[in-house]
C-alpha cells in the first residue's frame, strides 16, 4: 500500500461534501456534482456488478436523478414530506484507483433516518468513480451496497 | 343476576366483524384474530409460493413462506418441484437459509442430517445409535401439496380443498392474459424488490384492488411521466371496471386497452418506448416483432387480487407476508421474458425500479399511506373501515359477475367476503 495522502484528502473532503448536501437536503447542488453520463446504482445484490442486466433498488442516470430530486422536493409525495432528517458517517476511505482521468475510492457509510420517531441505521458499502475536474471531481459512477439489501427495508424518501 | 358478555370476547369472532360494506377496524390490531387469521387463512387455502422460472433447473430451490412457516421449492433431478417444510426432522433447524441457489441436497447445520431435493432422508452421522429406532424412510422433510397454474406455484397444508385450478376459476382467464407480457416469450423473473411496513397484511391486500388512491397518493409519480404517459394512469374517468371473480379474487381493469398485449400491435410506438424500439431494430429484430416486444413492455392494464396473498400487478407480481398483526413483508417480482432480447428485459427491469420496491417512486407513498391506516385503526375504542364504494352502481359483467366501476370497491368486498367465510367456518 502506498500512501497518496494529498489525493485522498482530496476525496475525502468531496464525499463528505456530498454526504453533508445529502443530510442536508440540499438536492439542486446534489445534481451538480454528477458528469453528465453518471449512474448512481443502489443493487438489490451487494455481489452483483452486472447492474444493467440486473434488478436494482435504484439505477439512476441523470433523467432519473433529476426525477428523483423533483420528487422529493415536490410537496406531491406524502412520504417525502413525511421524511425525518438522516445523519451519515462516511469513514474507511481506501482510493483503489487513482489514475489521472479516473479515481476509484472504497468507504464505509452508516446511514441513521429519524422516520415517525424511530431511529433507523442503513450500514452501507460504498464506491464511487470520479472524474478529475478542475477544482475538485465530478461524479461518474456511485454504489451503495446497503449491508441489508436483500432483507425486507423500509421505504426509502430520501438519498443515501 | 348474569354479567353482560364481555366486549373483549365478542370482539375475537372476526367473521362477525366483516359486513358488505365495512369492516371493523379492530381486524387490523387484534394480536388474537391474527393468530387465528394464520391458521384459519394460511393454513387452509392455496398460498403462492413463487414461480417456476425461479427454480429453472435441477437442484434449483428458493425459500418461500405459507403464512409464518418456512418453505422451501425445489426441483429435483428429474424436474419435479417439490414444496418442503423447512424443518430438520430430527431437532428441527432449518436445513436452507439462503433466499434462492442450487444445491445438491440439503443438510442440516446442527447434527449433519441431509436431504435429497425431493425431501427425502438420505445419511445421518453416526446411524448404528440409531439402529431399531429410527426408519430413514418415514422422516423425509415434511411436504406440501402443490399445484401451479401458467408458472404460478401454490402450496397448502390441505390435502383435502378443491385442486388450484378449482379455486383459481374466473381468475384463469386473467392470469392467462398476464402471462402474454413476455412479448412471445415464457414469463420468467428477472429479480425481486422486498420491504416491510409496520401494519396488517389486510390493508396491502386491499391496496391492489384499490384504483381510487392512485391519483391521489402517487401523485409525484405521475409528475415524473411523459404526457402521454401521465394520460395512459390517469384512468378513474375511463371505461376500466372491478369485476369479483369469486373465492376472494378479483381483477381491476385501469387501461381497457391494454388488457390483451397481442391485440391492437399496429399502434405507434408511444414516447417512452422509442429507445427500447431502436435498439431491437439495432439488434434486427423484424418490425412484427419489435411492435410484439413493445406493447408487452408495458405491462397489462390490470391488477389480478389472488386471495389470500399474491397479484399479478400490471407487470410484476406482488406477494404478501404476514408477519405479525402489526408488520407486513412485500415482495414485488419483476418480469421478463425467458430467452427475450436483453434491451426488452432491461427496459422492464428500469421500470419497475422506477414505480416499485423501497426506492421507487410509488411504493413508499403507498407504504407511508398504510402505515398511518395502522395507526389511525387505534383511534377510539369503535369504528369501521368503509369498503361500500361502488355498492349503489353494481352490475353484471359479461362473464356474469359482480362488477363495478374501476374505483369501486368490488375487489375489496370479494376478499373480505372468502375472509369472512374461512374465518367463520374455521370457528364452527
Amino acid at each position: 500500500m502506498t500512501s497518496n495522502t494529498e489525493l485522498l484528502n482530496k476525496v475525502a473532503e468531496f464525499i463528505w461534501y456530498e454526504a453533508d448536501l445529502l443530510d442536508h437536503k440540499e438536492y439542486q447542488d446534489w445534481l451538480g456534482l454528477w458528469s453528465a453520463a453518471g449512474l448512481y446504482i443502489v443493487p438489490t445484490d451487494i455481489h452483483e456488478t452486472d447492474y444493467l442486466n440486473t434488478l436494482n433498488l435504484a439505477l439512476d442516470d441523470a433523467d432519473m436523478r433529476r426525477m428523483r430530486v423533483a420528487r422529493l422536493e415536490s410537496g406531491e409525495s406524502v412520504s417525502a414530506d413525511a421524511a425525518g432528517n438522516t445523519v451519515r458517517m462516511v469513514s474507511r476511505i481506501r482510493l483503489l484507483e487513482a489514475g489521472e482521468e479516473l479515481v476509484i475510492a472504497r468507504c464505509a457509510m452508516t446511514l441513521n433516518e429519524l422516520r415517525h420517531g424511530k431511529l433507523i441505521t442503513y450500514p452501507a458499502d460504498m464506491e464511487y468513480h470520479l472524474l478529475p475536474v478542475e477544482g475538485g471531481f465530478r461524479i461518474e459512477r456511485k454504489v451503495v451496497r446497503l449491508l441489508h439489501a436483500e432483507g425486507f427495508l423500509r421505504t426509502v424518501s430520501f438519498i443515501f | 343476576m348474569s354479567e353482560l358478555i364481555k366486549l373483549h370476547n365478542v370482539s375475537l369472532k372476526a367473521a362477525d366483524m366483516v359486513e358488505e360494506g365495512r369492516v371493523h377496524k379492530a381486524l387490523y390490531s387484534d394480536p388474537a384474530i391474527f393468530e387465528q387469521e394464520l391458521d384459519k387463512v394460511f393454513n387452509h387455502t392455496w398460498v403462492f409460493i413463487g414461480h417456476e422460472s425461479e427454480v429453472p433447473e435441477a437442484g434449483s430451490y428458493k425459500t418461500a413462506w405459507v403464512g409464518r412457516q418456512p418453505v422451501i421449492l425445489s426441483r429435483d433431478r428429474k424436474m419435479n418441484l417439490h414444496v418442503l417444510q423447512n424443518r430438520c426432522r430430527h431437532r428441527g433447524a432449518t436445513v436452507c437459509e439462503g433466499r434462492k441457489g442450487k444445491t445438491k441436497s440439503f443438510t442440516c447445520p446442527y447434527h449433519g442430517w441431509g436431504y435429497a431435493l425431493d425431501g427425502e432422508l438420505r445419511a445421518l452421522p453416526k446411524p448404528e445409535e440409531y439402529e431399531g429406532v429410527l426408519d430413514k424412510a418415514e422422516l423425509p422433510l415434511m411436504r406440501l401439496r402443490h399445484e401451479s397454474y401458467r408458472g404460478m406455484v401454490f402450496a397448502t397444508f390441505r390435502d383435502d380443498i378443491e385442486p388450484l385450478e378449482s379455486f383459481l376459476g374466473g381468475a384463469k382467464k386473467w392470469i392467462d392474459l398476464f402471462m402474454k407480457q413476455g412479448g412471445g416469450y415464457p414469463v420468467k423473473v428477472l429479480g425481486e424488490h422486498r420491504f416491510n411496513f409496520p401494519g396488517n397484511w389486510k390493508i396491502q391486500l386491499e391496496n391492489t384492488t384499490d384504483a381510487y388512491h392512485f391519483p391521489i397518493i402517487h401523485k409525484s409519480f405521475v409528475s415524473s411521466l411523459d404526457d402521454a404517459t401521465a394520460d395512459i394512469f390517469d384512468f378513474l374517468h375511463g371505461d376500466g371496471f372491478v369485476e369479483d371473480l369469486g373465492n376472494g379474487h378479483s381483477v381491476m381493469v385501469m387501461i381497457p386497452e391494454l388488457i390483451d398485449l397481442e391485440a391492437d400491435l399496429d399502434q405507434p410506438i408511444p414516447e417512452r418506448f422509442s429507445e427500447l424500439a431502436v435498439a431491437l431494430r439495432e439488434e434486427g429484430r423484424s418490425e412484427e416483432e419489435v411492435k410484439r416486444l413493445v406493447r408487452a413492455a408495458h405491462g397489462t392494464g390490470f391488477n389480478l387480487n389472488l386471495f389470500p396473498n399474491v397479484s399479478c400487478s400490471m407487470a410484476f407480481f406482488r406477494v404478501l407476508r404476514p408477519v405479525s398483526v402489526n408488520e407486513t413483508e412485500i415482495q414485488h417480482v419483476a418480469l421478463g421474458g425467458e430467452g427475450a432480447p436483453l434491451p426488452f428485459n432491461r427496459k422492464r427491469m428500469r421500470l419497475h425500479e422506477h414505480f416499485q420496491g423501497p426506492m421507487g417512486f410509488g411504493t413508499p407513498d403507498d407504504g407511508e399511506a398504510w402505515e398511518r391506516v395502522q395507526k389511525g385503526s387505534l383511534a377510539g375504542t369503535d369504528g369501521w373501515i368503509l369498503v361500500n364504494r361502488g355498492m349503489g352502481k353494481l352490475r353484471q359483467s359479461a362473464d356474469g359477475n359482480v362488477a363495478g366501476a374501476v374505483c369501486s370497491e368490488t375487489g375489496m368486498r370479494g376478499a373480505y367476503r372468502q375472509y369472512k367465510k374461512m374465518m367463520a367456518a374455521a370457528e364452527e
